[in-house]
C-alpha cells in the first residue's frame, strides 16, 4: 500500500496550489538539498510530463527551488523561492523535456558547487506523496510499498551493521535492502525498506553513527 | 489494516465502532504514534481548514485574477434569503470554493486528499457544522471518516489529476466528504459506503483540463459542485437509498477510467477547457505569450 498514513489524505498542510505540483515538488526538492547535505551554488532542473506542461500554472519551479532552500510545504517563503534562490547568487537553469517518463510527474534535479554534484529523479504521485526513483545514476529499486530510507555512508567494515542494529534496537524490521558503491573504501549508499514508520530521532540517531554521513527517508 | 471499503465496514460493524475510530485506531497501529498526538495533528488541519475558509469568505484573488471573490458573492446571495435550494448546501458550496480560492491565491490550506481538490471535505464539514452542532471532537472525527474513504481510494485506484483526472482528485473528495457526512448525522457504516459510492459514480470520467495549467477554471467551481454532490449523496443515502453498484467496483472502474482517459486530459493543460478559444486566449494572456505559441504547444 503506497499510502499508510491518514495524514497522506486530510494532509499536508501547505501552500497552494497544487498537492502534487507544488507540495511534492518541494519535497522532491527538499530530499535532494538533504542528500546534497548543503546549499548548492546551482541546480539544473529537468521537467517531464505534466510537471513540464503546467509548471509555471502550478508553481512547481517556485516549488522546487523552495524545497532545495530547505523549505517546507507549509512555508509561505516557498512564493518567493526563485527570488530568494537569484539574491543568494544560485544559478538555476529549468529545462521542458519531451521524453515520456513512467510517471506523468517526475523531475530530475542535479545540484552542485565546486565541492560536488549530486543528480536525483523524483515523482510526484498525488496528495504531495513522493518517491526518489534514481541517485546518482543508482536506480533505486523500491516498491514505494514501504517507507524506505537512503544512507550515504563511507565504505568501511561494520557500517551496515550498525545501521541493522540500529534499526533492530528500535524494533524496526528491514524488508529490503540494497548497498552499491563505486569504490572500494569510498562513498557508498545503503537503499533501506522497513516495514515500521521512522521517525526523525531514529534517523538522527543513524547519522551519529561512525562512518554514517547522510541519513534521508526517500519513502513516507 | 483495513484494504478496501469492504474490510472498512466489516470491520465498523463486527466491533460496533465508527469508521473514524476504525481509521484512528490502524493509524496508532501503522504509525506507532499516540492516540493523543494523532488527534492533536488532525486539529491542526482542522485549524487550518477553517483560516482558509475564513481567509476565502472575506475575499481573496489570484495572482493570475482567474478566480477569487465567488465565495462572497455566494455568502451575501444566501444572507438575502432567497435561494432555491438551500442554506446548507449553499454554504457547503461558497466555503468549498473559499478553500480554493485561498489556495489559488498560494495561501495555506490542507490537501483533502489534493491542494486541488481542497475545498469539498472543509466546505461540507463547516456547513453541515451549523446544521449538526458537532463537538469539536466529532468535527475531528469527520476528517477521520473522509480520510478511511481516501486512503482506501488512493491506494486502490489514484488521488493525481496527472494520473486519474479530475474523478481521482475532486471526485475523491467528494466521495469521501459525503461519507463523512452520513458518519456525522447518526448514519451507519453501511451507509457511509453507500453515500461515497453514489457520490463517485457521479463524478467519473471528469477530466483534469485546467486552463492555463493553473489550479483555478475550472478547479474552483469543481469543488464547488463536488460540494454539492457530497451534501446531496448523503442525504439520499440517509433516506436508505443504496449503490447497486458496491462502492469498492465504483472505485475500480474509477481507476480504469483514469487509465484510459488521454494525456491530454490529464492536467497537462492540453485539452478540454484548457483547449477552447477562450482558454488559449487567457493562458496567452496570462503567460504574456503570443497566441499563436501557445496554440502551436497542443
Amino acid at each position: 500500500m503506497k499510502y499508510r498514513s491518514v495524514f497522506d489524505i486530510i494532509g499536508p498542510v501547505m501552500i497552494g496550489p497544487s498537492s502534487s505540483h507544488t507540495a511534492g515538488a518541494a519535497r522532491i526538492g527538499r530530499v535532494a538539498r538533504s542528500l546534497f547535505g548543503r546549499e548548492p551554488k546551482w541546480a539544473n532542473i529537468s521537467l517531464y510530463g505534466s510537471f513540464a506542461k503546467t509548471y509555471k500554472g502550478h508553481g512547481t519551479d517556485v516549488a522546487i527551488v523552495g524545497g532545495l532552500l530547505d523549505f517546507d510545504t507549509d512555508d509561505v517563503r516557498i512564493i518567493h523561492a526563485i527570488d530568494i534562490a537569484n539574491e543568494k547568487g544560485i544559478k538555476l537553469r529549468f529545462i521542458e523535456e519531451d521524453a515520456i517518463t513512467d510517471h506523468p510527474n517526475t523531475a530530475r534535479i542535479i545540484v552542485g558547487d565546486h565541492q560536488g554534484e549530486l543528480e536525483l529523479v523524483g515523482i510526484s504521485i498525488g496528495g504531495g506523496k513522493i518517491e526518489i526513483t534514481e541517485l546518482n545514476g543508482f536506480e533505486l529499486k523500491l516498491s514505494g510499498n514501504h517507507p524506505a530510507i537512503l544512507v550515504v555512508h563511507n565504505d568501511r567494515f561494520g557500517a551496515i551493521a550498525s545501521v541493522a542494529n540500529t534499526l533492530a534496537k528500535n524494533e524496526i524490521n528491514i524488508g529490503h535492502m540494497e548497498v552499491s558503491r563505486k569504490e572500494i573504501g569510498k562513498l557508498a549508499l545503503m537503499t533501506i525498506e522497513v516495514d515500521q514508520n521512522i521517525d526523525e530521532l531514529i534517523l538522527e540517531e543513524l547519522e551519529k553513527l561512525p562512518n554514517i554521513l547522510k541519513v534521508t527517508k526517500i519513502v513516507d | 489494516m483495513f484494504r478496501n471499503v469492504a474490510e472498512l465496514v466489516g470491520l465498523a460493524n463486527s466491533q460496533n465502532k465508527k469508521i473514524s475510530e476504525i481509521m484512528i485506531e490502524q493509524e496508532v497501529t501503522v504509525t506507532g504514534r499516540s492516540r493523543e498526538d494523532i488527534l492533536s495533528l488532525m486539529n491542526r488541519n482542522l485549524t487550518v481548514m477553517e483560516e482558509a475558509v475564513e481567509r476565502g469568505i472575506k475575499g481573496v484573488s489570484s495572482h493570475s485574477g482567474l478566480t477569487g471573490g465567488d465565495a462572497v458573492l455566494l455568502q451575501k446571495y444566501i444572507e438575502k434569503g432567497n435561494f432555491l435550494t438551500g442554506e446548507t448546501i449553499l454554504d457547503a458550496v461558497s466555503k468549498a470554493v473559499a478553500t480554493n480560492e485561498v489556495n489559488a491565491a498560494m495561501g495555506t490550506i490542507c490537501a483533502t486528499p489534493t491542494a486541488g481538490s481542497a475545498g469539498v471535505v472543509p466546505g461540507t464539514l463547516f456547513a453541515v457544522q451549523k446544521k449538526l452542532n458537532p463537538s469539536r471532537e466529532q468535527m475531528i472525527s469527520f476528517l477521520f471518516t473522509a480520510g478511511a474513504f481516501g486512503f482506501i481510494v488512493a491506494n486502490n485506484a489514484s488521488i493525481s489529476g496527472a494520473a486519474g483526472g479530475c474523478q481521482a482528485e475532486v471526485g475523491s473528495a467528494a466521495g469521501m466528504a459525503a461519507a463523512a457526512i452520513v458518519e456525522m448525522a447518526g448514519g451507519t457504516p453501511d451507509q457511509c459506503a453507500e453515500a461515497m459510492a453514489i457520490t463517485l459514480k457521479n463524478m467519473l470520467g471528469l477530466v483534469c483540463d485546467p486552463v492555463a495549467g493553473l489550479v483555478e477554471v475550472p478547479c474552483v467551481k469543481r469543488n464547488a459542485m463536488g460540494a454539492a454532490n457530497a451534501m446531496v449523496a448523503a442525504d439520499m443515502a440517509l433516506a436508505g437509498i443504496t449503490s447497486r453498484i458496491p462502492c469498492d467496483e465504483v472505485i475500480d472502474a474509477m481507476f480504469k477510467i483514469g487509465q484510459s482517459m488521454p494525456t491530454a486530459l490529464k492536467e497537462t493543460a492540453q485539452g478540454g477547457l484548457a483547449a477552447t478559444p477562450t482558454g488559449r486566449e487567457l493562458q496567452a494572456k496570462i503567460f504574456g505569450i503570443p497566441l499563436k505559441n501557445s496554440e502551436s504547444k497542443s
